[in-house]
């Protein structure tokens, strides 16, 4: 039973991935007509890629969703609105700040701003605007997660959320310095990982199906939306303040 | 070749466990120090982390040996003036027509990495359960794929002509906010969600390849500035074809609907 279900997963892994597999086929052999590179590390490389996503969603349903609704539904239960939002703070900001991508994206941004003389072309300056910059999305996060959470309580509609958001966005944008705007619009989308969207999920489904009057569907999604478009603001004003 | 990748797994699960330490620490410090609970089936949390941190060393590890270099090096093959114009002369301008296979190939990367994307099958495992099974985990990862691609053809589209971002994202923007008035109410906070999932750990560093290609080999463009941007376009337009996507299931079940009732009547 275990073996027929491990190969199951495999086998749904490997269908997950066979979309890359054929466009890259396709495209290096009858578009750009060139040999696929390193045949061999490729397959390896492949198996590798399904084999991670087969053991990750295991994990997934056996650990990540149960613990997230768990605590979820402890936290409701205990009743404390103050921890609830010491929790949701916590867990937005300490799942961000070290994420890689925006480790990755902050580093890029430091390296335009001192290219375009915003700030002084050495590492140390670099390296400080690297940082602020990542403390700023964190901090997005941890207060979007935070405002996210007390929506569910509240049963306020997202979408009021939502739309002020972009209202905040677009007044923004013509205010602020053009070198930040591509990488404040992509900062929303760099801040949700692989481990903090199940954990969200897990924590807005387990709240919502907890607290009596909440419908999972309505008020269960909606923190990773959040998690997304705070950020946005948040660098901007990070930009507008530090290239004044 | 088998001690640099034994040696790129170790450093992989390294990083991994530095990453994911973070949340492990906030999710168990609460529940044992605030909430005063023990932890649910520890054993089995145990395993199901170690699942997860093994799952996404090898997923990484995968990546970063098969696709990355692969990707990044066909976003140059496309992007490369051999194989936009042959023999003939580089253009001063050029043309958004010249670029069509960038676009095409775009899309087609941005469908593909977003199915495989473990984020966005984490969301719509949880969506379709939460739905009872009205909302298909397939029909959900079809419909974000379908955004992304969207998306990036668009946002190779934007690099390729040099026109200003924002403008493309405040038009997506306004085209959310009316569809949200016409989609069904419970598909919103779920399609909002769609757009942050996204883009996650294939398509990004997939995507920011492509755009710093596009970037890099266009005259007049500058990789630093117009590089940038192709994630917002993947993280935009899921939330309307997720919106889009419940709007059409409404639409036709309210066909059946209207279908089954003529049949009644013309039965009566």
């Amino acid at each position: 039973m275990l073996i027929y279900d491990f190969y199951r997963s495999v086998r749904d892994s490997a269908r997950d991935l066979l979309p890359i597999v054929i466009v890259i086929g396709v495209f290096q052999l009858l578009i750009l007509k060139q040999p696929i590179p390193n045949l061999g590390q490729i397959a390896l490389g492949t198996l590798m890629i399904v084999l991670g996503l087969t053991l990750f969603i295991r994990g997934l349903e056996i650990a990540l969703f149960p613990v997230g609704e768990a605590l979820a539904y402890g936290l409701a239960r205990k009743g404390s609105l103050f921890w609830l939002m010491v929790f949701s703070l916590a867990l937005g900001f300490g799942t961000t700040v070290a994420e890689p991508a925006l480790i990755a994206i902050a580093n890029e941004a430091a390296e335009i701003a001192a290219k375009g003389g915003a700030i002084a072309n050495n590492e140390s300056t670099r390296s400080d605007y690297a940082f602020g910059l990542r403390l700023t999305v964190a901090s997005s996060v941890g207060i979007a997660v935070l405002l996210g959470v007390l929506r569910i309580l509240k049963g306020w509609p997202i979408q009021w959320f939502i739309i002020a958001g972009y209202l905040g966005v677009v007044i923004m944008t013509p205010f602020a310095p053009p070198q930040i705007i591509g990488i404040a619009y992509d900062s929303g989308g760099v801040t949700t990982s692989t481990v903090t969207v199940p954990l969200l999920t897990a924590l807005g489904v387990g709240l919502a199906s907890t607290i009596r009057g909440r419908n999972p569907m309505i008020d269960g999604f909606g923190l990773i939306a959040l998690a997304s478009l705070t950020p946005i603001m948040f660098v901007m004003g990070y930009g507008m303040i530090i290239h004044a | 070749m088998l001690d640099t990748l034994i040696t790129g797994l170790w450093q992989t699960l390294l990083k991994t466990i530095w990453d994911v330490l973070p949340i492990a620490f906030a999710l168990f410090s609460f529940q044992v120090w605030i909430l005063r609970q023990p932890i649910p089936n520890p054993g089995r949390t145990l395993l199901g982390f170690i699942y997860v941190l093994l799952g996404l060393t090898f997923f990484l590890e995968g990546l970063e040996t098969a696709l990355f270099s692969l990707g990044e090096l066909m976003a140059r093959q496309l992007t490369d003036p051999v194989f936009l114009y042959g023999d003939s002369a580089v253009p001063e301008q050029p043309y958004w027509s010249d670029y069509l296979w960038v676009y095409v190939f775009g899309a087609a990367i941005g469908f593909a990495t977003t199915i495989a994307e473990p984020a966005l099958i984490a969301v719509a495992l949880k969506a379709s359960a939460v739905s009872g099974g009205t909302i298909t985990v397939w029909g959900l990862r079809i419909a974000v794929a379908i955004g992304v691609a969207i998306g990036i053809g668009v946002g190779t589209f934007r690099i390729v002509t040099g026109t200003p971002l924002h403008w493309y994202i405040m038009a997506g923007y306004v085209i959310v906010v009316i569809q949200t008035g016409f989609a069904p109410r419970a598909i919103v906070p779920l399609a909002y969600d769609s757009g942050g999932v996204t883009t996650s750990t294939v398509t990004v560093p997939l995507i920011a390849a492509l755009g710093l290609g596009l970037a890099s080999t266009i005259a007049g463009r500058s990789p630093l500035l117009d590089g940038f941007g192709l994630i917002a376009f993947a993280s935009l337009f899921p939330m309307i074809t997720v919106m889009g996507y419940a709007q059409i299931g409404e639409w036709r079940a309210k066909q059946i609907r209207q279908h089954q009732i003529r049949q009644t009547q013309e039965l009566d």
